[in-house]
């Protein structure tokens, strides 16, 4: 039998606790459970069971409560992080403003993001306009997008898909987290029926559209 | 706007300005509708395409996409397509599809159809356009949305104690000093052997650089200083060199070195693959 409660040297914060806490503190990136169970077991010969392994991060999870840094989960795992009330305070620290990132960028992110895996040709065709490579780079080099494979049609075009570094950077667990895509919106009143008149017929034709909505 | 309106505002267009649209009289133009070529810069900034810009005349400009006045919007992208090309083919290429694609659309709209002609089989020119600006907009909305989630290294931060200490500092990349100092070693031997030097023979660094080539090309990296040969005098040693920088300033050359102050090593570099 376990007995970190007993050894605990705070109320609530055992072995088990410090030891995911070196855990998460030594990795730069989220540690996925498996790779928390595994470092358990180096604790007690047997690695604790997934649910006393949640019961001991909510615990280290409370240990921070009034503290300016916070235990939180992603679609890659656990990491700590700082509260974002103080992200003021971290910027001001940084000599270095973080760069914007382009429209351009961010429109091609969101469409491989919601239409992925999709390829190149079908980015300009919702966009109108050509994909920069220059994008496509920093995408990938930032990790949010990677090839996943090739479609199957003439030229075997790559096909494009956001990665769990997307998801962990903007602190998603998964994809269908991020903001629903809109409804169409009406750019005109057209009636629902697609086979428009091209001419307005001698009688009918010719009504105003009313104003957009 | 009855189609009759439309031909009513085509027509004058070249005499003066004294259109209708949508049954009242029309000035001029919306004074940000005509961008001026000073302003191209700004405009190609502030645009992200012709999807986008149309989006704009229609949002902003409460445009009307059924009786957009096509000829003077495509002698505008006219004018700015003369000036794109100078600057950015690519773009100009784009909003040139964008015109002759409104202009198409305009000319099939003002085409007298033939009475009991399959009107049905044909679709509106228009919902197909309309169709990709809507899907546009929705892509631009998401992307702004997305900007807004909270991400790493801007609005919030990771809580990490760094543990590169343990690993110890990187092995640093061979500086130019490196090399001089491996070039004066090598000298200082050369000038031993110098009394050796019998043959007079001019030596090249274009030939040097080929012979330097042979020697890498089937071997992984191998020490810099072999490629210097010391029994060649010091004349010999400083025209390897020079082939050396030469290939290396051509990108044909990667430099490694294992471990801190360890031998400074070269080999080929490796064609490099085109990313699909």
């Amino acid at each position: 039998m376990r007995d970190w409660e007993s050894a605990a040297l705070e109320p609530g914060v055992g072995e088990l606790e410090l030891a995911l806490e070196a855990v998460l503190f030594a990795a730069s990136e989220p540690v996925p459970v498996k790779d928390l169970l595994a470092a358990c077991s180096t604790v007690d010969a047997d690695a604790p069971a997934p649910a006393e392994l949640d019961a001991a991060l909510e615990r280290l999870a409370a240990h921070y409560h009034a503290r300016s840094i916070e235990l939180v989960r992603s679609a890659g795992g656990y990491r700590f992080r700082v509260r974002q009330r103080f992200s003021p305070q971290v910027q001001a620290a940084q000599p270095e403003r973080p760069p914007r990132l382009s429209r351009a960028l961010l429109e091609t992110l969101a469409i491989i993001a919601y239409r992925q895996p999709v390829t190149r040709a079908e980015i300009e065709d919702i966009r109108g306009v050509a994909v920069s490579t220059q994008i496509m780079r920093t995408l990938t080099e930032r990790e949010w997008v990677h090839l996943v494979g090739h479609k199957e049609v003439p030229g075997r075009p790559g096909l494009y898909a956001t990665t769990r570094t997307f998801l962990d950077d903007l602190g998603l667990g998964r994809l269908d987290e991020l903001p629903a895509l809109d409804d169409l919106r009406a750019l005109v009143d057209l009636p629902s029926d697609a086979a428009l008149p091209v001419l307005p017929r001698s009688q009918d034709g010719g009504e105003e559209p009313p104003p957009e909505s | 706007m009855t189609e009759a309106e439309v031909v009513e505002l085509e027509q004058p267009l070249e005499a003066d300005w004294s259109c209708r649209v949508n049954g009242s009289p029309m000035g001029d133009m919306p004074a940000d509708l005509y961008i001026p070529p000073d302003a191209l810069e700004v405009f190609l900034e502030s645009f992200e395409g012709p999807l986008d810009l149309l989006l704009y005349l229609i949002r902003r400009q409460n445009l009307d996409i059924l009786s957009i006045p096509i000829a003077e919007i495509t002698r505008q992208y006219m004018a700015y397509i003369e000036v794109m090309q100078a600057l950015r083919l690519e773009l100009a290429g784009e909003y040139l599809v964008m015109a002759a694609l409104l202009a198409e659309i305009k000319s099939r709209m003002l085409l007298p159809r033939p009475a009991g002609s399959a009107e049905d089989d044909e679709e509106d020119p228009r919902l197909a356009l309309i169709r990709q600006l809507q899907e546009y907009e929705r892509f631009k909305a998401a992307a702004e949305r997305i900007d807004d989630i909270p991400r790493l290294e801007r609005d919030v931060y990771h809580a990490h104690a760094s543990r590169d200490a343990l690993a110890g500092p990187p092995p640093p990349a061979p500086a130019l000093e490196d090399l001089i100092d491996a070039l004066v070693g090598v000298l200082r031997r050369a000038n031993l052997s110098a009394h050796h030097q019998i043959s007079a023979e001019a030596l090249s660094v274009r030939e040097r650089m080929t012979r330097i080539l042979e020697t890498l090309e089937h071997e992984d990296f191998v020490d810099f200083v072999s490629l210097l040969v010391v029994s060649e005098g010091r004349p010999g040693v400083v025209v390897a060199f020079l082939a050396v920088l030469e290939l290396s300033k051509g990108g044909l050359l990667e430099w490694g070195q294992g471990e801190a102050f360890g031998p400074i090593q070269v080999r080929r570099r490796m064609a490099v693959v085109e990313d699909a």
